[in-house]
């Protein structure tokens, strides 16, 4: 006869005990960091590159940038002059706990103020995974239709702000404002929603200003 | 298509259980799966069948009982369900429900063994 032994643990439980881990290392640090998720081509080298070019005057900032192959964003990103590490993913659709910890090996923490994790561009695998960070943010941009939070809840639902990104494109794509928010609410209703144009410099006032608040603590 | 990182993952914390039983075949695994989760069904049963080969969990059945998502409506002052992720309002008072309670499980809960006849 067949007996059932209980077991009762998370799946993921190992990543999520490395990402509990890291976030207390980061906090120990006194190191912020900030996770950026989106569809690919939404905007988050771009968004992160002025950001970091902004933040530099004032900030310790740093930044691991994960890519299935390539170091092309890592280079770009580093023109701004901060550390910049490149995770390269292979054929990984996300990032995880075990490649942040091994990215940041040998890294002083300590002379950080705010550490970015751009993840591969993807809406659905990353929802699965905590990385340690502090908060995590998802771009939608204005190229991809109002409707990508209903199509993608699960990450919507466990982001701590939403980005609208190249806002400037708005009025040439026909994008409608008022339904990105509904549905971006319908999904998370305590969703903080920010616009930005990172080509322009519109709304990046009210997403720095947001990285200067003392960020969510997730989980 | 992260069902298959999943997957590896599964498999091994469960081989770690079987680890420590002596003549047992697993007949089954259970896990419990929330809609949150962001783990497509239907892929991780692909992915675990693929991944149990070889393994102490090779010809186990994956039973995967779905979690339904629940939140808490601050205003009904009560737990309620949801029956749609794109619609996170309470059904009957119809406030927007951010507390989520259950729907992000994606748990190991147990595994089915039988002895291994033995011969003496």
């Amino acid at each position: 006869m067949p007996r059932i032994i209980e077991v009762r643990e998370g799946i993921l439980k190992k990543n999520d005990m490395l990402a509990r881990t890291l976030r207390t290392r980061f906090s120990d640090a006194r190191v912020s960091v900030v996770s950026l998720v989106s569809s690919p081509g939404a905007g988050k080298t771009e968004l992160l590159h002025k950001t970091l070019a902004t933040l530099t005057h004032t900030h310790r900032v740093g930044a691991l940038v994960g890519d299935l192959a390539t170091d092309r964003d890592a280079r770009r990103l580093a023109q701004a002059g901060v550390p910049v590490q490149q995770i390269t993913t292979g054929t990984v659709c996300h990032l995880d706990a075990h490649m942040i910890a091994q990215a940041i090996d040998g890294w002083d923490l300590a002379s950080l103020d705010l550490l970015f994790i751009e993840n591969v561009g993807n809406l659905v695998c990353p929802a699965s995974y905590d990385l340690g960070e502090h908060a995590r943010v998802v771009l939608l941009s204005v190229t991809e239709g109002e409707d990508k939070p209903l199509k993608y809840p699960t990450i919507f639902n466990t982001a701590d702000l939403a980005v609208i990104s190249k806002i400037d494109l708005a009025d040439a794509v026909g994008f409608d404002k008022h339904e990105a928010y509904r549905n971006i609410h319908e999904v998370g209703p305590a969703l903080t929603v920010t616009e930005v144009s990172a080509r322009t410099g519109s709304g990046m006032d009210g997403w720095l200003q947001w990285l200067r608040q003392p960020l969510p603590s997730r989980r | 298509m992260h069902e298959l990182s999943v997957a590896l993952t599964l498999v091994e914390a469960a081989c770690e259980k079987v680890g420590g039983l002596e003549d047992v075949r697993v007949e089954a695994v259970h896990v419990r799966l929330g809609p949150l989760a962001g783990v497509v069904k239907e892929a991780l049963s692909f992915c675990f069948e693929v991944t149990a080969r070889g393994t102490a969990l090779e010809g186990a059945r994956l039973e995967i009982e779905d979690v339904p998502l629940v939140v808490f409506c601050h205003d009904c002052d009560v737990e309620r369900q949801l029956s749609s992720m794109q619609r996170f309002r309470c059904p009957v008072c119809d406030e927007p429900t951010p507390d989520v309670v259950h729907g992000r499980e994606l748990e190991l809960t147990a595994l089915e063994v039988s002895d291994r006849a033995t011969h003496h």
